[in-house]
């Protein structure tokens, strides 16, 4: 089947590729393209809801739409444009680093990206449907159980869709770091990029069941008269709160550690220096991921857990900071004495340090629980988390965009403009949020439509606006420049930065089975070792020999769809019990594809050994 | 000749040592089984105190699940130590939620 659709040619059979595809580098193309969908998308909703807050008691939108704006606006943004394009990096160059030639589980990566993808689009339905989730990112009951209409029921499903993607590709990387290291791959020989990967897919692994759990009490609570939230009938509405910031803190982790690894990787490369610390820095992300599962009650303090529970948390919130210090630090040393090159990789790189830390001092500041009785709620807190997601995710998705492009493409990003987006973005960004700290200390509330005249907001708010259409601006250059890339840009051969990872080895792009022979690992930064022993290319560690390839295959895309049609029943069956039949027939689609992939042998094929011969080198 | 009597060799250890994983799978089987039926006649005939069953119960749980991650699953042998980091990072993660979530409501 495979053979026979590489081989018609045109969109159509373009299009098949790729709905079939288990190839990672293929997937990353996806999780890329629906990511960048995404974030679009999100950044829409955020010019809507700078637009409507330009001066006081504007009316742009009103109160209600106002209310899903800022909802779909979060939701968009963390699960569906920074978690996937965080995904779509790790599956394009993690594999290469570690000199494997795909992830462990070809299929269930492909699987993971499709339930992504349908539950994000039908989170993105409700739109269309009756009206999208209006109760906040986070939802909390029991304003969420209490909101009309079905636009909370669509961000259950959706994100319980989306969520088991996530997970089953969390669960494939850990498997594929695990077991599918290059010979001499060592653990301590990996690149900050995968030690990130590997640990960011702990965290989804022991993160997202919570949220699962929550995902499936307010459901019930919905749908089918559980009262798990509802006080009135013996419910505690607090256990949402807590199931969704013990799945939520960590989140956040899971949000900023790759984009961790992948500066590392960048501020070593074109410093032309060996990472500082290289083993502090390792230890340092795993304390982050560690700590991390013991703070969240930190969003929690003026709920009234108590002073002694809040006391706790406070202080294990701020020892976070310390291991946060020690990679800020290491990476200002591993710039100390390097030679230094500055491109837009290194831009974006250089632009998160202090965005970054001005983020990390309000979050200690937001930690110390008796202040936060006085942040809570405000637009500091607004300012706080977007200049650590924005700082540190944004910036570090862009930063591994640009480095990774020529890898994955084998084009190059248009530096001039790389540049300019990248002042643009930067300058809106701070013009947009450093503002929205004094604010939110003016005492500006969160999630509000309007806010009053001459209690001095107008300007700050104005600023702020303004600001967010220069990030817009940045954006769209951004969005010229891979249009321009893809037409005229350069190819720059296998390794324009002088890399010193795995990755580099490779052909731009990658071959589909990435390594003729695995490369022999010989110690951290294994291209650089080849390039300063004057040989620059890495030792082969096997004879030419057959290699074992994955079947491409439609059914992660049927039980992605599946589930979409069978969410759709579920959320309309409480109006018309009719609605149960597409419930039936998209789980008899989901369950029917489990059977066949369980059922019908499926062993792959060989690539043989003379056909790689053959293959001009 | 020699490769024979070697392959025979190995042949015999393997099936010595699959005896024995054999009869440790059974002892462990048989052991399950007897905790559930005590569990079950500890409540069923009430011979006990409530304050005695529940900890008694957990305890005999515990076990299980012991046997379960050790003998069934295999995390004793050799070669599995990433899955038992995994598992017990998971088990503590669980711990910790469990723990604080009964601390911030009864104390
Ligand atoms: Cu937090």
């Amino acid at each position: 089947m495979s053979i026979a659709a590489t081989q018609k040619r045109g969109f159509g059979s373009f299009l098949w590729d790729y709905l079939t595809t288990v190839d990672h580098k293929k997937i990353a193309h996806l999780y890329l393209f629906g990511g960048g969908f995404f974030f679009l998308l999100g950044g829409l909703e955020a010019m809507f809801i700078r637009i409507q807050l330009i001066k006081p008691e504007n009316d742009f939108l009103s109160a209600g739409l106002y209310n899903e704006m800022i909802t779909m606006h979060g939701t968009t943004m963390i699960f569906l444009a920074a978690m996937p394009l965080l995904l779509g990096l790790m599956n394009a160059v993690m594999p290469l680093q570690i000199g494997a030639r795909d992830v462990a589980f070809p299929f269930l990566n492909s699987l993971g990206f499709w339930l992504f993808m349908f539950g994000g689009i039908l989170l993105n339905c409700s739109w269309f449907l009756g009206g999208a989730p209006d109760a906040g990112w986070t939802s909390y009951a029991p304003l969420s159980i209490q909101s009309p209409g079905h636009g909370v029921d669509f961000y259950v499903l959706g994100l319980q869709i989306s969520g088991a993607g996530t997970l089953i590709g969390g669960i494939n990387f850990l498997v594929t770091v695990v077991t599918m290291r290059a010979p001499g791959m060592t653990y301590m020989r990996m690149p900050l990029f995968t030690w990130a990967t590997f640990i960011t897919s702990v965290l989804i692994l022991f993160a997202f069941p919570a949220l699962t759990v929550g995902l499936f009490l307010l459901m019930f609570d919905r749908m089918f008269g559980s009262a798990f939230f509802d006080v009135a009938l013996g419910g505690n509405s607090i256990i949402w709160q807590h199931l969704f910031w013990i799945f939520g803190h960590p989140e956040v982790y899971i949000l900023i550690l790759p984009a961790f690894g992948l500066f590392s990787d960048i501020f070593s490369t074109f410093s032309r220096k060996r990472l500082f610390g290289y083993t502090a820095m390792v230890f340092a992300t795993m304390l982050i991921a560690f700590l991390g599962f013991m703070v969240w009650a930190h969003h929690m303090f003026t709920v009234g857990l108590g002073p002694v529970a809040n006391s706790i948390f406070a202080i294990a919130t701020m020892a976070i900071a310390v291991p946060t210090g020690i990679k800020i630090f290491n990476w200002l040393a591993t710039m100390w004495g390097g030679s230094i090159e500055i491109n837009s990789a290194m831009l974006w790189s250089l632009g998160f340090i202090p965005t970054f830390t001005i983020g990390g001092m309000t979050g200690v500041m937001l930690g110390s629980s008796v202040a936060d009785y006085q942040y809570h709620d405000t637009y500091f807190v607004v300012a706080h988390f977007h200049y650590v997601i924005v700082g540190g995710t944004v910036f570090g998705i862009l930063a591994g965009l640009h480095y990774w492009w020529p890898k994955m493409f084998g084009r190059i990003l248009n530096e001039m403009m790389g540049k300019i987006s990248f002042w643009i973005f930067f300058i809106g960004f701070h013009l947009t949020f450093f503002v929205q700290h004094f604010l939110g200390l003016m005492g500006m509330p969160r999630r509000y439509w309007v806010f009053l005249e001459d209690q001095g907001l107008d300007m700050g708010n104005l600023v702020s606006t303004i600001g967010a259409f220069f990030m817009a601006v940045g954006v769209i250059v951004f969005l010229i420049n891979i249009i321009y890339t893809a037409v005229k840009g350069e190819k720059p051969g296998d390794d324009p930065w002088g890399g010193r990872t795995l990755e580099w080895a490779t052909a731009s792009p990658p071959v589909y089975y990435n390594f003729k022979q695995l490369p022999l690992v010989r110690g951290l930064d294994p291209l650089w070792i080849e390039k300063t022993e004057g040989k620059g290319k890495m030792t082969p560690a096997e004879p030419v020999g057959d290699i074992h390839m994955p079947n491409s295959s439609i059914l992660p895309f049927m039980m992605g769809l599946g589930f979409f049609i069978a969410g759709i029943g579920f959320i309309f069956q409480v109006d018309h019990s009719a609605w149960l039949i597409a419930v039936y027939a998209g789980m008899a689609t989901a369950i029917g594809s489990m059977l066949i992939r369980s059922l019908k042998d499926d062993h792959g094929y060989h690539i043989h050994k003379e056909e790689l011969e053959r293959e001009a080198d | 000749m020699t490769d024979n009597t070697s392959t025979n060799k190995i042949d015999s250890f393997r099936k010595q040592k699959a005896k024995e994983e054999m009869k440790k799978q059974l002892i462990t089987f048989a052991l399950m089984i007897g905790f559930t039926l005590i569990a079950f006649a500890i409540v069923a005939t009430e011979a006990m105190d409530k304050m005695f069953v529940v900890p008694i119960l957990l305890i005999l749980a515990l076990v299980q699940v012991g046997f379960q991650f050790y003998y069934f699953m295999h995390l004793k042998d050799k070669g599995n130590e990433m899955p038992a980091t995994m598992i017990y990072g998971g088990v503590w993660a669980a711990i910790l939620t469990i723990v604080t979530l009964v601390v911030i409501t009864w104390w």
